[in-house]
């Protein structure tokens, strides 16, 4: 349907621009007093009125009337000047290849090598810290989950609002696995993706029939019904009160304890004992875990496996009429994507060695879903640019203070108005007679379920 | 089983006692005929009588209320086709194509002709694991599937446009890419609900001279049409449905006679309308 739209929109001819100037700079005039009109409306109770603590201990109400202007002022000169710069039509949203996106692709050609290069020097780039390495370990594990939810989002077309509940599968996994077994890191890893699979074919299941909205409202509540268990289950799961003490990753055997002995990773290598090998050590390990999201993806897309799940995405009832058994490739997309939530989660579980219930709410699986949306479904470089400007620039609005969400989501908004189907909506055939060309979004479906 | 005649000795479909209903809605009412090897048989019949729906319980989108539709290969048992999951009818080695075009719109055309060697290719890779692993006889798999792909891509005059995505082709070489398409399935049956719609007399032409290619190199097509031009010039057998039953079954001549059939297109009220067709 928004096909459809998109087309016409391109269709339509140029609306007269700029023909009768005079009448031009009316029009843009009333236009900006129609946008400021409407900020007023909107900042006169968001930011006009403020309740404060008064110095007698009372509440009272302070009223920021300069404020309003200044911003309602703000908002009339850059729609003014906005539409006097691109006429009546403002900002067309646009998901066809504009000239400059030659040159992007170009310039892409080098990004992505580039991103890989300076994500494996990272933690010896002079001047990364600790909190650095902290943030890249945050932003990896977001990738890693981003490129998961890809899979079954992205190529297969099925919208999941559920994924955390695969993540915290995971997580679990290795916790009780870890703490009960006792069994090391390198074995959990592998169990919890298995189990974090077979949920993913649990959840499947059920939802084979459903599509779009439904599949998204089954697969929400599956997320919430994971994560009511656990708080529920407290014999095993210890309840809200989460588990504690789950055993840190060691590098082959050696430790990371501070106490410098000989079967320790300091020790063993004689080096100073020091915190940061710990952080360097997780940081490479997330590092190789998304990589290998990365590259079984990759593969798997220039495979009858990837491309029946994007021609799933296309047309479902196409597929089976060429003999493709919807039900192994859709569970098999959930399995997958569940298996890729289920190691990130057993990351996690080590990293932190502290879990609970609160890490796995709905906001996460949306944080997943917003970074695979922003960055452009199916785009692999385009998940892993979104998921640093989501949590990265989480991280570098801090400095906003309370005017942090505003601006994040601002930031949000205009991207998606610019680029609604997301940073990279191109797609990249799979295989070519002659030379690889870009597909434009506007011809590529986006699932219905 | 209802009680069949025995089938000739050359059918390879065989369509008894067919009956569909949609809650009190009689679409397709006892509904016999059968198409032979290595023929073209044309489904025709004012809108409304029923083509549709007979392709759609011969290709597992409907199951039938009742009757049977059974394929018949060389050196094997019959196909129950009605029994079949809907995925399976194609790997026995029926291939459909649409009344409204269904292809993969953000794939190209060779990467739609791929997506229909599915099956092949994907044994090929010890199921999907192998390939990852970059084990197993894959690559290799994958290049005769390429060549079958550019076979069929040069049959229908888009080798050219093999790189461009599907959603982009003009109407006409998108209805080609999908009688591609489903050709690369290598299926004995070709089902092809209204091939002829919407292409201009020169691209009809063109049309009916690759079905009879396709006839030439052995798969037997069974056709629903409305372009009277290219169903009188191809078809080995017309069968006409009107009002969901069976009115008439023998050669183009005979049929084109018939005084039945033209009372069922011409009189009695009924109007042909070429707009349902869209």
């Amino acid at each position: 349907m928004s096909r459809t739209e998109d087309r016409r929109s391109q269709a339509r001819p140029a609306a007269g621009e700029s023909d009768r100037p005079r009448q031009g700079a009316l029009i843009a005039l009333k236009d900006a007093a129609l946008s400021a009109l409407v900020a007023l409306g909107l900042f006169a109770p968001m930011v006009g009125l403020r309740t404060d603590v008064a110095p007698s201990g009372g509440l009272y109400l302070r009223t920021r009337w300069a404020d309003v202007a200044i911003l309602c002022g703000i908002v009339f000169m850059l729609r003014l000047a906005l539409v006097l710069w691109t006429g009546r039509r403002g900002l067309q949203p646009s998901t066809a290849p504009r000239p400059w996106t030659l040159w992007l692709q170009k310039a892409g050609r080098f990004f992505a090598p580039a991103l890989l290069a300076v994500a494996l020097v990272l933690p010896f780039i002079p001047g990364v810290e600790r909190y650095e390495l902290d943030l890249g370990i945050l932003v990896l594990t977001y990738v890693m989950l981003g490129w998961g939810l890809n899979i079954v989002v992205g190529l297969a077309g099925l919208l999941d609002l559920g994924y955390v509940a695969f993540y915290a599968v995971g997580a679990y996994s290795y916790a009780l696995l870890a703490l009960n077994f006792g069994l090391s890191f390198w074995i959990c890893l592998p169990l919890a993706g298995i189990l974090a699979a077979f949920w993913g074919i649990l959840l499947g299941f059920p939802v084979l029939r459903l599509r779009g909205d439904y599949l998204a409202i089954v697969t929400l509540a599956f997320g919430e019904m994971i994560r009511i268990v656990l708080v529920n289950w407290v014999s095993l799961t210890g309840g809200p009160n989460g588990i504690s003490g789950i055993p840190r990753p060691s590098f082959f055997g050696l430790s990371f304890s501070m106490s410098g002995d000989p079967d320790t990773f300091a020790g063993y290598f004689g080096l100073e004992p020091s915190p940061l090998h710990r952080v360097i050590f997780l940081y490479y390990l997330i590092f190789a875990l998304a990589l290998l999201t990365n590259w079984v993806t990759l593969r798997l897309r220039r495979q009858p496996l990837g491309r029946a799940w994007e021609a799933m995405r296309e047309d479902e009832i196409a597929c089976r009429a060429l003999g493709i058994n919807i039900t192994t490739a859709k569970l098999s997309a959930f399995a997958l994507g569940a298996m890729f939530g289920g190691f990130a989660g057993a990351f996690f579980a080590t990293r932190q060695a502290f879990i609970s219930p609160e890490s796995f709410t709905f906001i996460e699986s949306a944080t997943i879903l917003a970074i695979v949306v922003l960055g452009g479904l199916g785009s692999q470089i385009g998940v892993a640019v979104a998921a640093l400007v989501m949590i990265g620039g989480f991280e570098f609005f801090r400095q906003f203070g309370e005017w942090r969400m505003l601006v994040f989501g601002g930031a949000m908004v205009l991207i998606m108005v610019l680029r609604p189907r997301g940073l990279v909506g191109t797609r990249t055939p799979s295989v070519a007679l002659g030379e690889k060309r870009a597909i434009g979004a506007n011809l590529i479906g986006e699932g219905r379920g | 089983m209802t009680g069949t005649i025995p089938p000739p000795r050359d059918m390879i479909l065989e369509v008894a006692g067919l009956t569909m209903r949609f809650g009190g809605l009689v679409a397709v009412e006892q509904v016999s005929f059968a198409a032979m090897r290595g023929d073209i048989t044309a489904l025709i019949g004012p809108n409304g009588a029923g083509k549709t729906t007979v392709f759609n319980c011969i290709t597992g989108f409907y199951r039938p209320s009742s009757g049977a539709v059974r394929l018949h290969l060389p050196g094997a048992l019959p196909v129950d086709l009605h029994r079949l999951p809907g995925y399976r009818i194609a790997r026995a080695g029926v291939a459909r194509t649409f009344q409204n075009i269904r292809l993969f719109p953000g794939m190209t055309a060779l990467e739609n002709l791929l997506v229909a060697q599915h099956n092949r290719l994907m044994a090929a890779t010890g199921w999907g694991i192998g390939a990852v692993l970059g084990l197993s006889r894959y690559p290799r798999a994958e290049r005769e599937a390429i060549e079958l792909a550019r076979h069929w891509l040069q049959a229908t005059a888009l080798l050219d446009r093999a790189d461009d995505p599907a959603g982009a082709l003009p109407y006409g070489a998108q209805r080609r890419l999908e009688i591609a398409r489903a050709m690369c399935t290598n299926p004995s049956l070709l089902c092809l609900d209204e091939p002829a719609a919407g292409l201009n007399p020169r691209e009809s032409e063109e049309l009916a001279r690759l079905l009879l290619e396709i006839r030439a190199q052995g798969t037997s097509i069974l056709l629903i049409e409305h372009d009277m031009g290219v169903v009188m010039k191809i078809s080995d057998r017309v069968v006409v449905l009107d009002h969901g039953r069976l009115i008439a079954d023998d050669i183009p001549a005979v049929v084109r006679a018939d005084p039945r059939v033209i009372a069922a297109y011409l009189g009695e009220g009924e109007e042909e309308e070429e707009g349902e067709a869209a």
